[in-house]
């Protein structure tokens, strides 16, 4: 559909796992100066600027698969480490979390608000870095560049094209049920109260007019709704206000981040035939993404000692746990790249994801499907 | 003035897709079909009158030399001519039509799609059904197909196309009164919210063209009933216009949010309209010729909690039972009449 999608979905999906891993980082009581490392690292990663050309493109959305490898990379862009359950939490969290924003998006072209709120919160993040505040200021120049012309329709087709990404999808997460803005079927509480967004009336008003439009009538009708009067708009400038609030960071050290597996299955019975479908694209997808992922410059893994891992779950015995009982409808095929495109970077790359398999367990699950073995086993010779 | 049946569940959920919801009512089987469109096939449910039988079918999208296409779907819609029922899916590749029951594609349109992808997305959308022989289709360019029906048989041919537009066509509608004295057969909508009225024949005709005024202006939804053009904004805003002048009727702040949905119930004059703030409401049009205006006032709200409403549609020509779909939702719920 839109092809102007992959951006937005990416920038918001990687603001809010930095939202998740900051909050762990605190949690786990990691030293301030590993932490801030590992946030400057994944946040230069995401905004290098060979990638982010890749990324602007115009193109169809990646399928769930492939943004997750995407993600799976970044989250590994420094000396941190996430075991497989966790990794497979944090994808849930942002996905939930994006999808929250965009259904709950007063106007489609609010979710440009939403990303500012990401944005704002990255640049915050890395202050204290110029050079990594540059290439963030050079985004926002993108996003405008490329956003700000768009018609509310260009903006609902973009909405609706991550809607479709985003179905079916009812993972239920603990702040989001405990904040009452999700029921425990998962599906997310639309309120009829609250103020219209900028651009709209309250409902209840019908006014009818003359052939020379002088008004002749007006009726009242209930509206059904507790409607409290209208959104000001906000700003789509670099800095300034945004008054849309999704997209801000709702986690803080006391909120834990928790997801629930059971009671979603009678939902994943629902077959996500988008993604189960065979894809004649894949292997136009897989170049696409070994592009995309050649921009991204992997850190050198430092030494034992600097190198740690993040639990996205309160003890080593539940994140053990959950592994084991996760559901197999939930399970993330993840696809192994190691396609660059040239031979040093290969090796490194492979360096890299042996070190990876070695140490923390597996990060990316290798179960590609016989379509993916084939295109990496020619990519391998690359 | 409406109570809940109960729902017709469907093989997977709807995608938040403007008018995504096509009834069919087939009196003589005593039948009614329901098509609704999740990302890149159709779900189609035929519904027995007594409740007890429901039949499923999937559609796919098509694309020219891949078995399987993956190019999603942007509406369904029967389309009902005096001779036969078609059913017309528009997808990012082309255009398909299917017998009335999905049962043999007897055409397909494909697109012109550029080599390399351009910021501009292109699909079909917008489906009507005008006069006798007429199945146009809108594209994302602007420009509507239109397709010389025969009576049977899929010597199906395109007749016209129309370049009006400059924006990606939402909906179209045409006159569903039934009445022959109505000039205007169709109405066309667009991304900036500008509404086309046109005469049908070998050539058609453009009667008028209503531009928006509003900044924001997106219409999504648009009816044709009795000469009025009945219009559905992003803005939840309903607005009425005479279809060959242009001139305001009424304007209604319907929703609080964007309209997805409208239908008319032709004998009746009852009007549905639903929105992602998850309320269908139902109106009553009432047309005085002498004074040349048209009345409209409200009947009914039904709230479908936490769910963003895409498709809602009367099952019947007076109004008497609808049917709604909502995003991430697998079933059609259903009202009727108390």
């Amino acid at each position: 559909m839109s092809s102007r999608t992959l951006p937005l979905l990416f920038i918001n999906l990687g603001g809010e796992m930095l939202y998740i891993l900051d909050q762990r980082l605190r949690a786990q009581n990691i030293p301030a100066d590993k932490a801030k490392k590992v946030m400057n690292d994944i946040i230069t990663t995401m905004f290098n600027k060979k990638f982010l050309e890749e990324l602007f493109k115009p193109q169809e959305l990646y399928s769930k698969k492939a943004l997750r490898t995407v993600f799976d990379r970044l989250a590994h862009a420094s000396i941190m480490r996430l075991n497989q359950a966790s990794m497979d939490k944090l994808y849930d969290l942002m996905t939930m979390a994006f999808k929250y924003q965009v259904l709950l998006c007063p106007r489609a072209k609010d979710i440009l608000l939403v990303s500012f709120n990401h944005m704002d919160a990255i640049k915050d993040f890395v202050k204290d870095t110029p050079s990594v505040l540059s290439q963030v200021d050079e985004t926002y120049r993108q996003l405008i560049e490329m956003y700000t012309p768009l018609s509310s329709g260009e903006f609902q087709l973009i909405r609706q094209t991550l809607l479709i990404f985003f179905q079916d999808m009812h993972i239920r997460v603990s702040i989001f049920l405990k904040d009452k803005v999700q029921n425990s079927n998962g599906r997310f509480v639309l309120p009829i109260s609250g103020p219209v967004p900028h651009g709209t009336h309250i409902p209840g008003l019908i006014r009818m007019f003359s052939c020379n439009g002088e008004e002749v009538k007006r009726l009242q009708f209930r509206n059904g709704g507790n409607y409290t009067g209208v959104l000001r708009e906000g700003s789509f400038e670099m800095f300034g206000e945004r008054v849309i609030k999704l997209g801000t960071n709702m986690y803080s050290v006391s909120r834990p981040v928790e997801t629930h597996m059971s009671g979603t299955s009678k939902n994943s019975a629902q077959k996500k035939s988008v993604n189960t479908a065979p894809n004649p694209l894949a292997k136009e997808e897989l170049n696409m993404l070994a592009r995309l992922m050649g921009g991204m410059e992997v850190q050198k893994p430092g030494n034992a000692d600097s190198g740690f891992r993040v639990n996205l779950f309160a003890t080593d015995e539940e994140e053990e746990e959950a592994l084991i009982s996760r559901p197999d409808e939930f399970s993330y095929d993840v696809i192994k790249i190691q396609a660059t495109k040239n031979q040093q970077a290969n090796a490194e790359l492979v360096k890299i994801m042996g070190d990876f398999t070695e140490e923390a367990g597996e990060p990316c699950s290798s179960s590609a499907n016989s379509k993916g073995d084939d295109l990496l086993a020619m990519m391998d010779g690359l | 003035m409406y109570h809940k049946e109960k729902s017709i569940q469907m093989k997977s959920s709807a995608s938040a897709l403007y008018n995504n919801l096509s009834v069919l009512r087939i009196a003589p089987r005593s039948l009614t079909y329901f098509t609704v469109v999740h990302a890149n096939m159709v779900n189609m449910v035929s519904a027995s009158w007594d409740g007890l039988n429901y039949s499923h079918r999937q559609l796919q999208s098509k694309e020219a030399n891949v078995a399987t296409s993956s190019s999603l779907i942007m509406q369904a819609a029967w389309c009902v001519l005096p001779s036969r029922d078609i059913l017309v899916l528009t997808s990012q590749k082309g255009i398909q039509m299917y017998e009335s029951d999905g049962s043999i594609m007897v055409y397909w349109h494909a697109l012109d799609t550029p080599e390399t992808q351009t910021a501009q997305a292109v699909f079909a959308r917008g489906i009507a059904a005008v006069r006798e022989k007429y199945i146009c289709v809108g594209i994302s360019s602007g420009s509507m197909l239109v397709f010389d029906v025969p009576i049977k048989g899929s010597n199906i041919t395109l007749s016209e196309v129309l370049e009006e537009h400059k924006e990606s066509i939402t909906d179209l509608a045409s006159e569903c009164s039934g009445s022959l004295e109505c000039i205007a057969d169709m109405v066309s909508a667009d991304d900036s919210g500008n509404l086309c009225v046109w005469k049908s024949g070998e050539d058609f005709q453009l009667l008028n063209k209503i531009p928006d005024k509003a900044i924001e202006a997106f219409c999504s939804s648009v009816k044709l009933w009795k000469g009025t053009v009945v219009a559905g904004y992003g803005t939840g805003q309903i607005r009425l216009y005479e279809a060959v002048t242009g001139i305001v009727h009424a304007e209604v702040n319907a929703h609080a949010r964007w309209i997805y949905s409208l239908d008319i119930a032709p004998f009746s004059g009852l009007l549905l309209s639903a929105a992602e703030d998850s309320l269908v409401r139902v109106w009553h049009l009432t047309m005085t010729p002498e004074t040349n205006s048209v009345e409209i006032v409200h009947m009914y709200n039904e709230c479908v909690t936490d769910t963003q409403i895409c498709g809602a549609k009367f099952c019947d020509g007076d109004g008497y039972a609808f049917a709604v779909t909502g995003y991430d939702l697998s079933e059609i719920i259903r009202y009727t009449q108390v």
